[in-house]
């Protein structure tokens, strides 16, 4: 290393540090004003009919997110009480085959890639910029893309239940029932290009949020003090992005096979029925993980807060999400323990299946040594993860058993495993996602919930979540399979599934009262505090809900809880212009501060490329042409998009507005 | 009748309820005791002053021992697993015999081989097996993939496109065992079942020999006006009645349907006013199966009963 070198890295080592300053005191209420000013001058969100569809502004689209998504949860729920009212009693004709198997299809796809993947995303969306100390998340216009490519892609696949064409497959579409021969019509190609849809929304969300949470942390943020939600966050997406492109890859060569007649699938051509399984659950069983690692994240977060001590054991709990993250991907040969696959191949994936629990343990027993540790409040956010543990653990444990592929081999595809992946899914990720909209409701509109109808709706949603699907378990047992649309009164399965319709009948009536809980607190719940549940978290920092440009200060983190081990001199990020999106970034494992990226204004064109897009998908179902014909306008929309700004005179004087205040 | 696991009717299924047990029974303590510690870490009650290091080193020695016979219980549970999985791997005993299970949309089909092609047997939706032998299955599927599921026999096994799949099974107790494919396979996969019929194995002979035998020709004018109906209807297009001018194979086989317990695949019992309702519109019964509706006029329909009851 010359000396010249030498000179430059210490030069560039100084520059780094300049952005830091301690601001003591806090600089004075009008020169805060001023600075208030003009950051919601730069960071505005714009309004109008055209103006939201430009808006950029990461609350706004993840509140978009949160809201559609529950509008899906509850049509997908939906459908699922006219499955449960089918199965009430044997032989029942109040759905016939062909509208069943289009109802259940509907209801597992649209929970599996319309809610529970975004919804998750949409609150790292919301929480991720706040709780790392940023302004935005990364790429803006990418997340406004995002959002309205899985918008168009959920209304398409509610028209087509609504005109009687949806998909009738499965929500795993296995060949070659969802190919051409067996599926002729176009059903299976709205399922796979729901896939799409869904995969182009839930990457770019995933690189969003790796980016955000890489290098967009506040100073001081080091890996080692993240919080426990963000580090969830970041498998999560890291488990998109490793997961989602096999999945892209098998519903492509699913569509080129329906579409222009290849052979992917197809045995009697050197295709192979059983590729499309491996592919799909390749990404499948991550799949799970994407959905039930963020809600470990959520019930960290309202564990930390409700106990007021912060989780036990953050490194394993690290570790304990590291290592999902990575054994998700070595076990998805136990969906198909049942094809014939060679004993050796088997006995590895058993092991792995098994191992999986050792993380998800961990995790549990420190949870369980928090709660021992602290002093529990409990309110309703606390409650519902008390329900998660309650429930969760049971389908963990189910879980477990289905490990074993000799029983696998038993209760494999029957209603034992409904009643498990219904104890992981809505126990493991729905209940802890209510419990964490109900602590984070107040920080995203200002607002408590009704905490006393809360707790109502708990019991009702505990009770009626038992009630369902714990009968499941017997059932399968008894040798019901899944997804047969009726079954013969000598069975004997009659009784039991009646009393899962009426348990279903219970959680229909929760999610009611949560609903009306939400509606009703929106308009008049009491009005928040900054930090009404006394969290440790930077997003407990900034008013509630936070004004658009998140924090008056890009603030300094000093501890892995930053409020609770914040020092009364705390300091503050100072040299950020204000008068454009400008915002700091750090370097990935110390949280240093390294330079300073401008971000984009709101803007028209992702909706446009999002319209384009959803047509170029819609279109490909009915024609090949699409591709080539879509082209075009796509490649207008993506130059408007990254068109660059005419470049900026510098004006000293508004460079480093809070130096000149201090 | 029923289909369950837990009632094991040979030693496939038996094994795999041992293991069964085994593993719910481990995993309802670990459950009960993971939630009373729960609730005792919840109600406890809170010392005024609490020696904090003190109590962070106990939950960290805790928590480790409950990782380790996390990690010990699984391993058994892997151990268990893989032994249980390696026995059901092939039959203990000799003599197997082997049957094809062929499966389609939305029936099943059982052939049992021979040197002498014409001694072949198809038995649809009716497996008959001998007691106490292992019975050897070679699996696969004319259109999507099925699974082949005797609960109170064996477990799963897919039937692949363009894949042979091997299990086996065997029935200690004679008695008849129901089965229902169990991967989602279109329309009809809710009525797509079977029965396992095992018998002594001088009961299965008789019952094989009386298979291999063509159809007996109409006896009486009602039967031979049934036959003639029969042959000159849309039946032919798709069924087989060894011994007459019908042998199409898309359909199941009715030489012995006389014989046979249900019809539609384990939908209905084979009664003469079932078999009716089926052959006029089997699309009012089980819709989208693969039959079409038979226009047959009254008279020639009432013949054509006749006929295939006479098919014993």
């Amino acid at each position: 290393m010359d000396r010249e070198q030498q000179q430059r890295l210490q030069r560039e080592e100084h520059e780094r540090h300049e952005v830091i300053e301690r601001v003591e005191p806090m600089p004075e209420p009008a020169a805060a004003a001023r600075l208030h000013r003009e950051l919601e001058r730069t960071w505005y969100v714009p309004s109008g009919l055209i103006g939201s569809l430009c808006v950029v502004d990461h609350r706004t689209i993840a509140k978009r997110y949160i809201v559609t998504a529950f509008c899906f949860f509850i049509f997908a729920g939906l459908l699922a009480v006219l499955m449960r009212i089918q199965l009430a009693v044997p032989n029942n004709h109040f759905l016939g085959p062909d509208l069943y198997n289009q109802v259940f299809t509907t209801h597992g796809t649209m929970m599996m890639f319309l809610f529970a993947v975004p919804v998750m995303e949409a609150m790292g969306v919301y929480l991720v910029p706040l709780m790392v100390g940023t302004r935005n998340i990364a790429f803006p216009r990418l997340n406004a893309f995002s959002y309205f490519v899985y918008l168009f892609g959920g209304v398409m696949l509610t028209v087509t239940l609504l005109m009687n064409t949806a998909p009738d497959v499965g929500w795993f579409a296995y060949v070659p029932l969802a190919g051409p021969d067996y599926t002729p019509g176009k059903r299976a190609d709205f399922w796979a290009q729901l896939i799409t849809f869904t995969e182009v929304s839930g990457l770019a969300v995933s690189v969003e949020l790796v980016a955000t949470i890489l290098k967009t942390r506040a100073p001081g943020m080091s890996l080692n003090r993240m919080p426990l939600f963000v580090w969830s966050m970041l498998v999560t997406a890291l488990m998109v992005i490793f997961a989602m492109p096999s999945v892209v890859t098998s519903s492509s060569m699913l569509l080129l096979d329906r579409l222009v007649g290849t052979h992917f699938y197809n045995p009697a051509e050197g295709g192979d029925s059983l590729l499309w399984q491996h592919l799909f659950w390749f990404f499948g069983h991550p799949e799970v993980y994407i959905i039930f690692v963020p809600a470990l994240g959520i019930v960290s977060s309202v564990i930390a807060t409700f106990t007021g001590r912060p989780v036990f054991g953050y490194p394993a709990m690290v570790l304990a999400l590291v290592a999902t993250g990575f054994i998700g991907f070595g076990l998805w040969v136990h969906h198909m323990f049942a094809t014939g696959l060679p004993q050796l191949g088997l006995t590895y994936f058993t092991a792995a299946s098994m191992i999986i629990a050792i993380p998800s343990g961990i995790q549990i027993f420190c949870w369980i040594a928090s709660l021992w540790r602290g002093r529990p409040r409990f309110h309703t956010p606390l409650l519902f993860v008390l329900g998660f543990v309650a429930i969760f653990v049971f389908g963990g444990l189910s879980g477990v058993t289905l490990a074993s592929q000799p029983f696998d081999l038993q209760v494999h595809d029957t209603y034992y495993v409904v009643a498990h992946f219904h104890y992981v899914l809505l126990g493991g990720a729905v209940f802890p996602l209510i419990g964490g909209i109900y602590y984070w409701f107040p920080k995203m509109t200002g607002r408590m919930m009704d905490d006393g109808l809360g707790k109502i709706t708990f019991w009702v949603l505990f009770v009626g979540f038992n009630v369902t699907f714990f009968p499941m378990h017997i059932l399968g047992f008894e040798g019901m399979p899944r997804r047969v649309y009726t079954y013969p009164a000598e069975l004997g399965w009659g009784p039991l599934n009646l009393v899962a319709t009426i348990g279903a009948g219970m959680l229909a009536l929760g999610g009611l009262l949560f609903l009306y809980n939400v509606v009703k607190s929106h308009a008049a719940g009491a009005v928040a505090s900054a930090n009404p549940w006394n969290g440790g978290t930077l997003e407990w920092s900034v008013p509630s809900p936070p004004p658009v440009y998140n924090f008056l200060y890009q603030p300094v983190v000093e501890g892995r809880d930053a409020l609770w081990e914040r020092s009364a001199d705390v300091p503050v990020v100072v040299g950020i212009r204000s008068d454009c999106r400008e915002v700091l970034i750090t370097d990935v494992m110390d949280a240093e501060p390294s330079n300073k990226v401008e971000y984009p204004e709101p803007s028209i064109w992702p909706f446009l490329c999002a319209v384009v897009t959803s047509a170029f998908f819609i279109g490909s179902i009915f024609t090949p042409w699409a591709l080539p014909v879509a082209i075009i306008p796509l490649a207008i929309t993506l130059i408007g998009w990254f068109w660059p700004k005419s470049p900026r005179a510098e004006a000293p004087g508004v460079a480093a507005p809070v130096k000149e205040a201090a | 009748m029923m289909q369950s696991m837990f009632h094991p009717a040979g030693p496939v299924a038996q094994r795999i309820a041992s293991l069964g047990w085994l593993l719910l029974a481990v995993c309802i303590v670990v459950y009960v005791l993971v939630m009373l510690v729960t609730l005792w870490a919840l109600l406890r009650r809170r010392p005024v002053a609490e020696d904090v290091p003190r109590t962070t080193r106990r939950l960290t020695r805790t928590v480790m021992i409950a990782t380790v016979v996390t990690a010990v219980i699984l391993a058994l549970f892997t151990v268990s697993s893989v032994v249980a999985g390696r026995g059901l791997a092939s039959p203990t005993g000799p003599g197997a015999i082997t049957v094809d299970v062929i499966g389609h949309q939305w029936w099943w089909e059982f052939q049992y081989r021979d040197v002498t092609p014409s001694d072949f047997v198809t038995s649809p939706n009716e497996l008959h097996i001998p007691v106490g032998v292992p019975v050897h299955l070679k699996a696969i599927s004319r259109d999507v993939i099925h699974s082949f599921w005797v609960p109170n026999l064996l477990g799963k096994r897919d039937l692949i496109p363009g894949q042979v799949t091997n299990t086996w099974l065997q029935a200690d107790d004679p008695g008849i065992y129901r089965g229902q494919c169990a991967e989602f396979c279109g329309h009809q996969h809710a009525h797509m079942a079977f029965v396992v019929v095992a018998e002594p194995m001088d009961k299965f002979l008789a019952w094989i020999q009386h298979q291999r035998a063509p159809a007996t020709g109409p006896a009486s004018d009602e039967e031979k006006h049934g036959h003639d109906a029969f042959m000159h209807s849309t039946c032919v297009m798709c069924h087989t009645i060894r011994g007459t001018d019908a042998g199409a194979r898309l359909g199941p086989e009715l030489t012995h349907i006389g014989s046979r317990m249900t019809i539609a695949a384990g939908t209905l019992p084979n009664t003469r006013g079932h078999l009716g309702g089926w052959v006029a519109n089997a699309q009012g019964i089980k819709p989208g199966v693969r039959m079409p509706p038979n226009p047959l006029n009254p008279d020639d329909l009432q013949a054509v009963l006749t006929y295939l009851g006479s098919l014993r």
